[in-house]
């Protein structure tokens, strides 16, 4: 987008800088949109598992139902409890809103169609997403009543615990791609399995790893069964009982930009992101695009498939889960991964020390 | 320019934060300016092209080590008055612990401005290649020449933290719970907690 903008006669940086915020806008706005729609996909999946009709009444099938929550949530009035600190409670819904967001610049939708190309993406996925924590804590505690304040403690030590085993699951992913840069990622997967599939996650080392990804990124983003942290029967309504209006619907915008995210993450990590489940040329004549967003909205759908079938876990069956489970088996296949990359000499000489 | 501004912006954070961390009175908004120290610290490590490091700061300090401090100091029941209070017991310690770093400082500045120690020009490895990234040459130095020295940094936090839990660990005690067995917990069925009983009336059931 540079290339377009210094084609209409600015200088490279004022191009650069213009093709950015464009960028960004531009991500943002798809992202707001696409959090909407898959909101109304969430409630009509629910919906059809429950045998009802979920929302059907704004627009055609219900379609502009959360265009308009969104408008009404907007016309409500913002409540600041009295005891409430209010720098801090009005600061947490937009760190949550914002780190959701900033997430989404080094996600590659296609080749070459992203923000931000940088080296080191999915640490700067890692370390974005671990301060998504911090709206969560700081609206427990701002608020100043004893629900959201146990529920900011839950989801703290949730988030906190799976993000240990989330990155070994990612150091082995790492491993087999040699890079960082999430393109990189993605561009390693091509033929990847016998020289047809396109995808990390047919390899017998790295399958039971995205399984572990898989439910670890429904802890992560506190989706059911790990949904605790708003656990209804215990803690009202968790760390946002105190939020109305649109503080409140920025937590929500938050949770399910995190969500795709979390989504986004598995098609482009195990999945083979943009790129066509076969390695058949063909199949590369549907736009990379399509591929990435069909990945994702199946992910989606499993999220929303689990939401409603899956009974809640017991915390101290979620630290187990964490701690005891998937710990010591992304270590496990830490080294049996690179043990297998050392034999089979897939890093050639570049490491042979001794 | 824009790296000027771009620094001008990270460094006046840090340090206005920084100060925050001092005078702030509620010790939560301490560590929350701290966190943004750190972030913005993170941005400075990008501007001199250490995108690793920056990461890893965030990371490790942010995600990581300030969420234990955040999660400390809000379980904390303070009493502000009582803070308060001790102030003029500390002072003297307070102004002894500031007039060293203040001398710290200085010489540090003053050490610099005489110019650098002679320490010879980076030669073989220790030169980074142009086209390799950050991380690859920190980790062909930490894997290959100072692999030793880093398996022992390893093998010395995997003592300490053995050592933590082996303080802190409680055997069970004899006459305490028993133990969750999760795969019994797993195996058990409806059939096995409940059963159906249709007692005459009047006549009630026994379990």
């Amino acid at each position: 987008m540079t290339a377009f903008f210094q084609s209409l006669g600015f200088s490279y940086e004022w191009a650069w800088t213009i093709a950015t915020f464009a960028g960004i806008l531009i991500i943002s706005l798809l992202v707001m949109f696409s959090v909407a729609m898959v909101i109304y996909v969430d409630r009509k999946v629910l919906g059809a598992i429950m045998m009802r009709r979920g929302p059907n009444v704004v627009g055609p099938f219900g379609l502009l139902q959360s265009f308009a929550d969104g408008l009404k949530v907007f016309l409500q009035e913002t409540i600041i409890p009295s005891a409430a600190n209010k720098g801090i409670f009005l600061i947490a819904p937009i760190i949550t809103f914002t780190v959701a967001l900033a997430a989404w610049a080094v996600i590659p939708f296609d080749e070459g169609v992203l923000v931000s190309d940088i080296n080191v993406g999915l640490l700067y996925i890692l370390a974005i997403s671990s301060m998504g924590v911090y709206g969560v804590v700081m609206s427990g505690w701002a608020s100043n009543s004893k629900y959201p304040f146990f529920s900011a403690m839950r989801a703290s030590a949730q988030m906190i615990s799976y993000e240990v085993s989330i990155g070994f699951v990612l150091v082995c992913v790492v491993l087999f791609a040699g890079t960082f840069n999430l393109s990189g990622i993605v561009g390693a997967q091509k033929g990847f399995g016998l020289g047809l599939i396109n995808a990390y996650v047919v390899h017998p080392l790295l399958f039971p790893m995205w399984v572990v990804f898989f439910i670890s990124s429904l802890a992560e983003t506190a989706r059911a069964p790990f949904d605790l942290t708003e656990a209804e029967s215990e803690l009202v309504a968790g760390y946002q009982t105190e939020y109305s209006s649109m503080s409140f619907a920025l937590f929500w915008l938050g949770e399910y930009a995190n969500i795709l995210l979390m989504c986004s993450l598995n098609t482009l990590l195990f999945w083979g992101g943009w790129l066509p489940p076969l390695d058949i040329p063909v199949l590369y004549m549907v736009p990379g695009i399509i591929w990435f967003l069909l990945k994702t909205f199946m992910f989606f759908l499993m999220f929303s498939w689990i939401w409603a079938t899956v009974p809640r876990y017991r915390y101290d069956q979620l630290m187990r889960l964490g701690w005891k489970v998937f710990l010591p088996m992304s270590l496990f296949f830490v080294a049996a991964t690179s043990s297998w990359l050392m034999a089979t000499g897939a890093f050639g000489d570049q490491f042979a020390i001794f | 320019m824009i790296q000027a501004i771009a620094f001008y912006f990270f460094a006046t954070i840090v340090v206005a934060s920084a100060v925050m961390v001092v005078m702030a009175r509620n010790p939560v908004h301490s560590v929350l300016w701290l966190i943004l120290a750190f972030f913005n610290a993170a941005g400075l490590m990008v501007l001199l092209g250490a995108e690793f490091i920056a990461m890893l700061l965030v990371i490790v300090y942010v995600g990581a080590v300030a969420v234990l401090f955040l999660f400390v100091v809000m379980m904390l029941d303070i009493d502000f008055a009582e803070m308060r209070a001790g102030f003029s017991r500390n002072a003297p310690l307070g102004l002894l612990i500031a007039a060293v770093l203040l001398a710290e400082l200085l010489l540090a500045v003053g050490a610099y401005n005489a110019g650098g120690l002679s320490l010879g020009k980076a030669a073989g490895d220790a030169v980074q290649a142009a086209d390799t990234s950050n991380i690859e040459a920190l980790g062909a130095l930490l894997y290959g020449r100072y692999i030793v020295l880093f398996e022992i940094a390893g093998i010395i936090l995997l003592v300490a933290m053995i050592g933590a839990i082996v303080l802190t660990f409680q055997p069970p005690k004899a006459g305490a719970r028993a133990r969750q067995d999760v795969g019994k917990q797993i195996r058990r069925r409806p059939e096995d907690a409940t059963v159906m009983k249709n007692p005459e009336v009047g006549q009630g059931i026994e379990l």
